[in-house]
């Protein structure tokens, strides 16, 4: 029994996880088709906002849920306006350009910090499942990731803000007429979905580390989650994160991690496979 | 300050004086010593490579120092192979052919090292590998400076089996490094009177433990062997310590702290962890202090961790120059020979010496603590020999081996 | 359009001309350093124009061509290791890759796949590829005779040999004329694949496939064959590049390895066949002499010169020289045939 409370626990940790690496990727490739494939970089800068605030001897709570998003996503609105602006509607191009991106980032955060970073430990501790430990910073993650797929919810369908933003997404001829400047819109999206990967660096950097190649770890696992989940991004990240995330850790905690890494990718591509549209092309159609 | 002319002409003079003797040397030493040289001091592996490109830097400018070897100077080629498997092949001609270097010292993974000996063979050129690795390297022209698991990972097992009991559980990286280390895990614990429960592999972008984390609280070990590799692998010293297990099972590694880990952990996430290696940056010795300080002085106080790839990468240059001056040539079969003749240097590792029978080192071993985020040096073993490869290679008896044997561990 | 022809069968001569050139010529420039060198940029320039055809041409965004181009240095080492005789290696290597891309092709366009997922499919493969053979270290992951060796390789591969004397091996200066003679081998066949009825269906797949389906081609075989030349061609380039260093490892898979195949086309120029030769050429270059020097980080390097590129010469170099060429030679009235014909030459 006890056993069973720990592996559920798990497979929460690894869900919200999940959720936490592909939201902000969710949001930009959801809204704007913009396969950002430097997503993992902007990760890792979250990452390193709260490590570097954290090691100055700003408070963890603060440079984790603040100053990493606020961080990245100034960054992301740099990023915007520098260059993904002109390349909007090349799909191709802006994979390449962010792919560029990528690699210029892992280059030029060795350059400034060289390849050894002090890294943050996770605050919290442990609380006791029966006879087994589980770390409440896990319990912690899986909080915010609720609450983090809960807000964009409700941002998206509730405010007038979400509105303008989904009528955009729709069809930004028909927004431009009515008033709306698409381009700001654009915008907003990009910078709002780089603070939320900010945030999640942040988050994750206490128990992930903090290297210039930590992004390379989580990309393919994030892009996958977020194609896996289909075009209502918001419900399609939070069933394809829950469904990934049983798999993984089932399959891991019944074999080995290889094959529970194997067994990931395996149930993404048969899924691709059979729900070309991800899991909200079929089913759940109308939610966001 | 205003110099008069006379004073101008005697300073003139003396530099003259300084001078003369140098440009002499130099027409004297035409021709260099040439050394390749190649690491990654990009990409993942960079931080590995930079330590031991500092250490190769410090030998040579030593060696320079004291008026190079055989009244030639070294000259250091290096080239960044930026953590590509295919740069490492293409430098390794470019050494060989282009270059035309005396020797290579270089390579990091095992991957990189099979990808160039053979080129190194091809090409006639003496190659040193100054890594810590699996073992089972057997070739005449390559000689292999850094600690095999029969040197280290002994050790450790026996300090676990004393200081924390019988059942071991194992963690370790999939790939070669790991597979060997985990079956030599086992057999040791197994030789101790000891077992293991289970053993589990992790690629090597694996970042989430948690289910791992699980396993290892059902089947409630004595202690934890790892053997993870690199920084994603560091992720799980920071969920052990997170899900709070720090103080109720404790880890012993045969990997952990090569590198920068540290530095990147808390010191309550890496407090207690046991571990065994060729050298620590604090082992207490003259030697070992001159070495630390004059890396830190030569590159600034800024350089982390100094382990063993670096002392092993520092002393296989200086085993190389030595075998040179000895053989009085750099011709690659007369170095061969002298090295092979039981060349030893002093160095901060303590006394390091070259076996013939597999051109790998007997060297002295120790095992340490993480305490505050510095090493605590328990124990030192001296002279350990490389049992593991010299269980499959004798090349005083088969010269012409060129092969990686992967040991058979029983 | 007649003139189009003729041009075409023009830059086709000159174009064998200058590889026939090359492959005799350097030998007497270059040193056996440079040409090793070369060989080994000839190799991945056969793996450019593998990607460079299936993309600029079939339309299809793979993520993974270097799944291919492991699995033909790989079927090629196990093969040569077995066999003894190089060349029913050579072809094993050529025809695994090929029926493996069958394999996910089919799955992937039968599936109706679409375009961005396609990526995803086979960047997934070749992640998976790369996890598989990292963890075949293992004594039982031995095929005959021939040790897959996981994360470390595999070492020591025989080289090609004279057909049917497995005991006349290449030297170092023949692979040079094997490698170079692949390259034009594969740009004559895809020149002529192209302008087959089986390439203009290909190329008009990539422009509209709804209105190519409705002329009663099915889009999804046109697209199965182009990637199953493509994954074949991969294949060969694996060959030659295991041969080019006697090694082979699983960072043949990874993604930095289909990356870079990405970014040679990228460069030389999409929608065109001497394109990714130049590019791979250039870029591997560039890449050679960043490792030379310690200043600055080689992925700064990389990525800013991609983002420069897509930015500021997103068609690549090879269009846009043509182009600038043509208005300084060529006298076409504004509208004329020029862009509709660059469409489909190389």
């Amino acid at each position: 029994m006890d056993l069973i409370g720990l592996t559920g626990f798990n497979i929460l940790v690894a869900i919200a996880t999940l959720v936490l690496l592909a939201l902000g990727l969710g949001v930009i490739y959801g809204m704007m088709r913009i396969i950002n494939l430097a997503h993992g970089e902007f990760l890792m800068l979250g990452a390193y906002a709260t490590a570097l605030a954290t090691n100055h001897g700003v408070n963890i709570w603060i440079s984790m849920l603040i100053v990493s998003p606020l961080v990245v996503g100034i960054f992301g609105l740099l990023v915007e306006r520098l260059f993904i602006r002109f390349l909007y509607g090349r799909m191709i191009d802006t994979m390449l350009a962010t792919w560029g991106l990528s690699l210029a980032l892992i280059g030029l955060v060795t350059t400034l910090f060289g390849t050894t970073v002090q890294g943050v430990s996770a605050p919290l501790g442990g609380f006791a499942i029966g006879r087994y430990q589980g770390s409440l910073y896990g319990l912690f993650l899986v909080a915010c990731a609720a609450a983090m797929l809960g807000g964009l919810y409700a941002l998206l369908r509730t405010t007038r803000f979400g509105l303008i933003v989904r009528a955009t997404m729709q069809n930004p001829n028909m927004a431009a007429a009515l008033g709306v400047s698409p381009p700001r819109i654009y915008m907003a999206t990009f910078a709002l979905g780089s603070a939320l990967t900010g945030l999640a660096g942040g988050l994750l950097a206490p128990v992930s580390g903090t290297a210039p190649n930590m992004g390379v770890a989580f990309v393919a696992k994030s892009f996958i989650t977020v194609l896996g989940g289909g075009a209502a991004f918001v419900t399609g990240t939070g069933l394809a994160s829950t469904l990934f995330g049983i798999i993984d850790e089932i399959a891991t905690e019944r074999t080995t991690p290889v094959f529970g890494e194997v067994a990931l990718l395996l149930s993404a591509v048969i899924l691709i496979r059979v729900l070309p549209q991800g899991i909200t092309g079929r089913f759940f159609r109308r939610s966001t | 300050m205003a110099l008069n002319r006379r004073q101008f002409v005697q300073i003139g003079a003396a530099a003259g004086l300084i001078a003369a003797p140098m440009i002499n040397r130099r027409a004297y030493a035409a021709e260099p010593i040439k050394v390749g040289s190649l690491l990654d001091l990009s990409g993942p592996l960079g931080s590995s490579g930079q330590t031991m490109y500092d250490a190769i830097q410090l030998a040579a400018a030593e060696v320079n120092a004291k008026g190079g070897l055989l009244g030639r100077p070294v000259q250091l080629i290096n080239y960044d192979t930026q953590s590509t498997i295919q740069l490492y092949s293409q430098y390794a001609q470019q050494l060989a052919l282009k270059d035309k270097v005396d020797v290579v010292h270089g390579g990091i993974t095992s991957a990189s090292r099979e990808a160039i000996r053979p080129v190194f063979d091809r090409f006639r050129v003496l190659y040193f590998y100054n890594v810590l690795y699996e073992g089972g390297v057997c070739d005449r022209d390559t000689f292999c400076t850094g600690t095999t698991p029969a040197q280290t990972v002994n050790k450790l097992v026996d300090y676990t089996l004393k200081n924390f009991g019988k059942k071991a559980y194992v963690i370790a990286a999939d790939y070669n490094y790991g597979q060997i280390t985990a079956k030599w895990m086992k057999k040791y614990t197994q030789d101790g009177g000891g077992s293991v429960v289970t053993v589990d592999f992790f690629p090597l972008d694996v970042t989430n433990f948690s289910a791992t984390i699980g396993k290892i609280q059902e089947a409630k070990p004595d202690v934890v062997l790892s053997a993870l590799v690199g920084s994603n692998h560091t992720a799980f010293y920071r969920q052990w310590a997170a899900a709070g297990m720090k103080s109720r099972i404790p880890i012993a590694s045969t990997t952990f702290g090569l590198v920068n880990e540290l530095a990147t952990l808390d010191a309550k996430e890496s407090d207690g962890i046991i571990t065994a290696y060729g050298y620590y940056e604090e082992i207490d010795t003259p030697a070992s202090k001159d070495f630390v300080k004059a890396i830190r002085d030569k590159f600034g106080a800024s350089v982390p961790y100094i382990g063993e790839l670096a002392a092993v990468t520092y002393e296989g240059f200086h085993l190389w120059a030595e075998g040179v001056v000895k053989a009085g040539s750099v011709d690659r079969m007369k170095d061969i020979v002298a090295l092979e003749s039981g060349i030893s240097f002093d160095g901060p590792s303590g006394k390091v010496t070259l076996d013939h029978a597999t051109h790998h080192t007997i060297r002295n071993a120790y095992v340490g603590k993480a305490v505050n985020k510095k090493w605590q040096v328990l124990q030192s073993f001296p002279n350990q020999a490389p049992a593991d490869t010299a269980a499959v290679c004798d090349l005083i008896k088969h010269p012409n081996t060129d092969k990686m044997f992967v040991i058979d561990v029983k | 359009m007649a003139g189009a022809i003729a041009s075409g069968w023009a830059s086709f001569a000159a174009m064998l001309l200058a590889g026939l050139v090359l492959m005799f010529g350097l030998p007497h420039v270059f040193d056996l350093f440079g040409l090793l060198q070369m060989t080994v940029f000839v190799a991945m320039a056969v793996l450019a124009l593998s990607q460079g055809f299936i993309w600029g041409y079939g339309g299809i965004m793979s993520f993974g061509q270097s799944a291919f181009f492991g699995l033909g240095g790989y079927t090629y080492a196990v093969a040569v290791m077995n066999l003894g005789d190089s060349t029913g290696a050579v072809a094993l290597a050529i025809a695994l890759p090929a029926a493996f891309a069958a394999l996910l092709g089919y799955f992937m366009f039968y599936g109706r796949i679409s375009d961005a997922y396609v990526g995803v499919v086979t960047l997934t493969v070749t992640v998976i590829l790369f996890n598989v053979f990292n963890s075949t270290a293992g004594d039982w992951y031995t095929i005959g005779n021939a040790p897959l060796g996981g994360f470390n390789g595999m070492p020591s591969v025989p080289p090609l040999n004279i057909p049917g004397h497995p005991d006349e091996p290449l030297d170092p200066g023949q692979l040079w004329y094997a490698a170079m003679g692949s390259l034009i081998l594969v740009y004559v066949l895809l020149r002529g694949v192209l302008a087959s009825r089986f390439g203009r269906v290909v190329v008009a797949i990539r422009e509209n496939e709804t209105r190519a389906m409705l002329l009663g081609y099915d889009p999804r075989l046109y697209k199965l064959l182009t990637f199953t030349l493509g994954g074949g061609i991969a294949g060969l380039a694996g060959c030659l590049f295991t041969n080019w260093g006697s090694f082979i490892s699983p960072t043949a898979f990874s993604l930095a390895q289909s990356a870079q195949i990405i970014i040679f086309v990228l460069v030389g120029g999409l929608g065109t066949l001497l394109g990714p030769i130049l590019g791979a050429v250039a870029i591997q270059y560039m890449v050679t002499l960043i490792g030379a020097q310690q200043k600055v980080d080689g992925n700064l390097i990389v990525g800013v010169v991609l983002i420069g590129f897509v930015l500021l010469v997103p068609q690549g170099v090879v269009p846009v020289v043509r182009n600038v060429l043509q208005r300084l030679f060529v006298r076409t009235p504004r509208g004329g045939t020029a862009p509709v014909a660059s469409e489909a030459r190389p």
